[in-house]
């Protein structure tokens, strides 16, 4: 958060406050709004549940007990068990370390494609940014449900392929992103002033470029996280996402669709952390957004 | 503007082909034999052999891919593995379900959207608008699918006022109306907080252009303003939006479809996921594709009649 602060303080301040003083003032920012502040608090608990799942979890969430099948809630299961016995809120309290899992690896992967992409087609030849802006609009132009489709059918379900299909998804904005700040940032004084110091290209796009185009990119993908969140629970729920015993929120919601005129509980139970995560983690990424960044809103007239 | 409307229609055919392009390369990144992977594990070598021969698949690639083009420009979009029907005519069979059930979430979506997103603007900085815009942001995170199961649960399972699966009988138009209530409800619920958070902004911006500032200098009531002079200008603002995003709806309708086993493009994709029916995924895969750049098409159009300035920016 520090870093972000950081890029979009501006290069003319001469005293600035530290890292630390910076992310406390955002925070502070984000949290005067009420949405921000609902926001953080669901993100904290989601992140703190990830973090220690499986101290949380008081049963193996794998674990079969075919002789306590669809139990009710109940002192001993607190939302009862599924098809197979395994006690449901283990299962949700571990799917949560699975859907931050997911969803923080393959944005990471994405920002980290997305970013010397965009800086080649910011920065290079205008010929290779035409071709590149083409790719990318063709991918984006592929509805990203049916892009996932046809990306399992190929290489069959599995977390690497859930991970593939956000990558395919995130670049392209992401790198039109990164593009759109590197060709107004190339015509600024700084950075000519480097061009006519003779500054070696990898130079200038490392040292100078990077740092200020990383800041937005980054609340970008934080913006990103409740549809990737949403993404690896579709695939999933669908039975093309993480493998069936691999406890995830999507996962639940398929067993418990089976199971859906049986008990409902299942599926309640596999919906309603899914609701909190992605509500949660829109609130404070609008918030963080505002607080940081406020030209990146959509809805604003530049 | 012809002209205009002719350099986006190239832009869409060359964006069309990218995508042709990339996925019959897919299709030729399949690791393993590609003939096993269309026909499934359990086909014959004779079945692969006669596969192989039919697809062109031991000519040269580059010979395979102008020929996968050729047929592609003719409408051919190859055969079902399993029924050996024509892709093209199974997907024409769906897609009216699939546009009725967009047509139905969008048509209520687009509604309340607006009516929030005036209500907003008329309350503007008062609790009235806070509270529509986190319900709106919260409408526009909630994952569709788990809306439809929800819905699902309450109305079809608990109170079982509506059915829970299929699309209505054929010729059973009241039938049809009931089926498409809890599907559109779970399509079109994320559209009313997009719509209404578009429309809130678009008033804000009117409500500060001088002619609003005159119309109140006239003492024209505050509620007419919101409701007449700012909405039309918001309407325009927010049409070239809608119409991209009903190329979204008709994808957001996978999920329903799933959920709610009515017949559609998702739920056929879907199907033909789950048994590795090759041809038919690119199939719906290229159709979707295109009503998606259609009516991006139509959006910039719809803009551009509207707003004389986009013709010449690009």
């Amino acid at each position: 958060m520090a870093a972000v602060t950081a890029t979009t303080a501006g290069e003319t301040t001469i005293r600035e406050p530290g890292p630390l003083q910076r992310a406390g003032i955002t925070l502070a920012h984000v949290l005067s709004h009420p949405l921000g502040a609902i926001g953080f608090v669901l993100v904290v608990l989601i992140v703190a549940t990830a973090l220690f799942a499986p101290w949380i979890a008081p049963y193996s969430p794998t674990a079969i007990s075919v002789k306590e099948r669809l139990a009710d809630p109940s002192l001993s299961h607190l939302l009862g068990t599924d098809q197979l016995g395994r006690d449901l809120f283990s299962r949700v309290i571990v799917g949560t370390r699975t859907a931050m899992t997911v969803a923080l690896t393959a944005l990471s992967v994405s920002i980290a494609i997305a970013l010397p992409l965009g800086l080649i087609a910011g920065y290079g030849p205008r010929w290779l940014d035409a071709i590149m802006i083409l790719v990318f609009d063709s991918v984006s132009s592929l509805p990203m449900i049916m892009l996932g489709l046809a990306v399992v059918v190929l290489l069959g379900p599995g977390v690497s392929t859930v991970i593939l299909v956000i990558v395919l998804y995130s670049v392209p904005s992401y790198a039109r992103l990164v593009r759109t700040q590197t060709l107004s940032l190339k015509t600024r004084d700084f950075i000519k002033a480097e061009q006519v110091m003779n500054a070696g290209t990898p130079r200038i796009l490392f040292r100078h470029l990077l740092p200020n185009v990383i800041g937005p990119l980054v609340i970008l993908a934080c913006l990103d996280i409740s549809t990737v969140i949403t993404l690896e629970a579709g695939l999933s729920f669908l039975g093309l996402g993480v493998k069936p015993q691999i406890p995830s929120w999507g996962n639940i919601l398929s067993d418990g669709f089976a199971v859906i005129r049986n008990s409902a509980v299942p599926v309640i139970a596999g919906g309603a952390p899914l609701i909190l995560a992605t509500v949660g983690f829109t609130f404070f990424g609008e918030a963080l957004r505002d607080a940081l960044d406020p030209k990146l809103n959509p809805e604003r007239k530049p | 503007m012809t002209l205009f409307l002719l350099r986006r229609t190239a832009l869409a055919a060359v964006i069309l082909l990218i995508v042709a392009i990339l996925l019959f390369s897919m299709m030729h990144m399949i690791p393993g034999d590609p003939t096993v992977v269309a026909l499934g594990p359990r086909s014959t070598p004779e079945m692969r052999e006669a596969f192989r021969e039919m697809m062109g698949l031991d000519r040269p690639v580059l010979e395979q891919l102008s020929m996968f083009l050729g047929r592609l420009a003719q409408g051919d979009l190859g055969q079902d593995v399993w029924s050996r029907r024509p892709v093209l005519t199974m997907i024409l069979e769906v897609l009216p379900y699939t546009v009725t059930l967009a047509l139905a979430s969008f048509v209520w979506a687009v509604a309340l959207g607006v009516l929030l997103g005036c209500v907003a603007v008329v309350h503007h900085g008062k609790w009235g608008d806070w509270l529509i815009g986190l319900v709106s942001i919260a409408f526009v995170a909630v994952p569709s699918f788990v809306v439809a199961l929800y819905s699902l649960l309450v109305f079809a399972v608990w109170l079982n006022w509506l059915p829970a699966i299929g699309a209505g009988a054929p010729g059973d138009i009241a039938a049809q109306a009931r089926a498409l209530i809890l599907p559109s409800f779970a399509v079109g619920l994320g559209w009313v907080g997009y719509v209404s958070r578009l429309v809130r902004a678009a008033m804000i911006e009117a409500m500060g252009e001088d002619y609003v500032r005159t119309l109140r200098a006239y003492g024209v009531a505050e509620t007419r303003i919101v409701y007449r002079y700012a909405l039309k200008q918001a309407l325009l603002a927010i049409l070239s939006v809608i119409a991209i995003g009903f190329g979204g709806l008709l994808t957001g309708s996978v999920f329903a479809e799933i959920v709610f086993t009515r017949p559609g493009l998702g739920k056929m994709t879907y199907d033909a996921v789950m048994s590795r029916n090759y041809p038919l995924v690119m199939g719906t895969v290229l159709v979707t594709s295109g009503l998606y750049v259609t009516c991006m098409i139509l959006a910039d159009a719809v803009t551009a009649w509207l707003d004389p300035r986009v013709r010449s920016a690009l």
